[in-house]
């Protein structure tokens, strides 16, 4: 990754246009050929950069759900109990962290009954309690990168 | 009714549902995306767009355009930021964290007591752990949350992360396997 796709990114990542030509008017404000600006999208969607180039939907108005969970997994079965629950394919992010709760994962939905099943399903798998934690209220979502 | 519009320059249910999916597998990289989009589903590009805008502005769609993976743009720690706020602050304080413009996520959860005692949980992305320190000090100070018990959960291993797909389509859902790499 250059300067240049790093001006790409930083300007994509506030939107991108909905016009008939969005790559030309997105090139001309970074003063790139067009031809350009798509090579080098294509090429940072391929090595995954950008993990995906469209929309971010507002899940809940799909009829889906999303929601953390967290387990607390003693150290010498956390890599075995890891990959118990990530070959759930609702598991989209799991995370080892500094606490008593030590493993923190995104559980991701077609449905809002789903995410009560994956828990169980979880619990039984595993043998350990999972702590569902739904979002009760969005304040902010927001990640942009100073870059 | 104040609106004319032609019929042709709608889409129809069945068109909207294909639009929907598509999209969710990313924007043809093209000259003209929204376009080819309308060919695939039989409708002008002007629908297409239309749509897509109607999506954005009444927030079925949250963001429209890239996605950036952290590691790869140097973004390698991250900290779960979580506050025991007293019911009837909460709502204020997760505002003011909004207007903070320090935090990359922020949402009320339920509390899971006696274990887990904290009802605000932000997100901190940093390029080294000292930056993301620093921006937690900054937003303590900022805001005078210095008063509310808090912890800070810092991210040792990634174990999976992948872009979820949503809707229903014959082939798995994820396209991502479960990868570990080391995290912070």
């Amino acid at each position: 990754m250059d300067e240049i796709d790093r001006t790409i990114i930083r300007e994509l990542q506030y939107g991108f246009p909905i016009t008939d030509s969005p790559f030309a008017e997105v090139a001309s404000r970074l003063g790139l050929s067009e031809a350009e600006l798509l090579d080098r999208i294509t090429r940072l969607r391929e090595d995954n950069t950008l993990t995906r180039f469209g929309p971010m939907y507002q899940i809940e108005r799909l009829g889906g759900a999303f929601s953390l969970a967290a387990m607390s997994v003693p150290a010498e079965a956390f890599d075995q109990i890891a990959e118990i629950v990530n070959q759930l394919p609702e598991i989209a992010h799991n995370y080892e962290r500094n606490h008593e709760l030590n493993m923190w994962f995104v559980i991701a939905t077609e449905s809002v009954e789903g995410v009560s099943e994956v828990v169980d399903k979880l619990e039984q798998l595993t043998g350990y309690k999972v702590f569902n934690m739904p979002k009760l209220e969005e304040y902010y979502v927001g990640l942009f990168f100073d870059l | 009714m104040t609106n004319i519009t032609t019929s042709s320059d709608e889409l129809t249910p069945p068109q909207e549902i294909a639009l929907k999916s598509l999209i969710e597998d990313g924007l043809p990289l093209v000259t003209h995306p929204y376009q080819q989009l309308a060919e695939t589903i039989g409708s002008s590009e002007s629908a297409v767009i239309q749509t897509i805008r109607s999506w954005l502005d009444d927030g079925l769609i949250k963001r429209w355009g890239i996605v950036v993976k952290h590691h790869s743009v140097g973004y390698t720690h991250n900290a779960m930021v979580v506050w025991d706020v007293p019911n009837h602050q909460v709502d204020e304080i997760g505002e003011r964290i909004k207007a903070s413009g320090l935090v990359s996520l922020c949402y009320r959860r339920p509390r899971r007591l006696p274990h887990w005692p904290y009802n605000l949980f932000c997100m901190i992305h940093g390029k080294n752990r000292e930056a993301v320190m620093a921006q937690i000090e900054r937003l303590i100070n900022d805001i005078g949350l210095q008063h509310l018990s808090r912890d800070v959960l810092f991210s040792y291993k990634q174990y999976k992360q992948c872009g979820g797909h949503f809707l229903r389509r014959s082939v798995t859902p994820f396209s991502t396997s479960g990868h570990r790499t080391q995290h912070g």
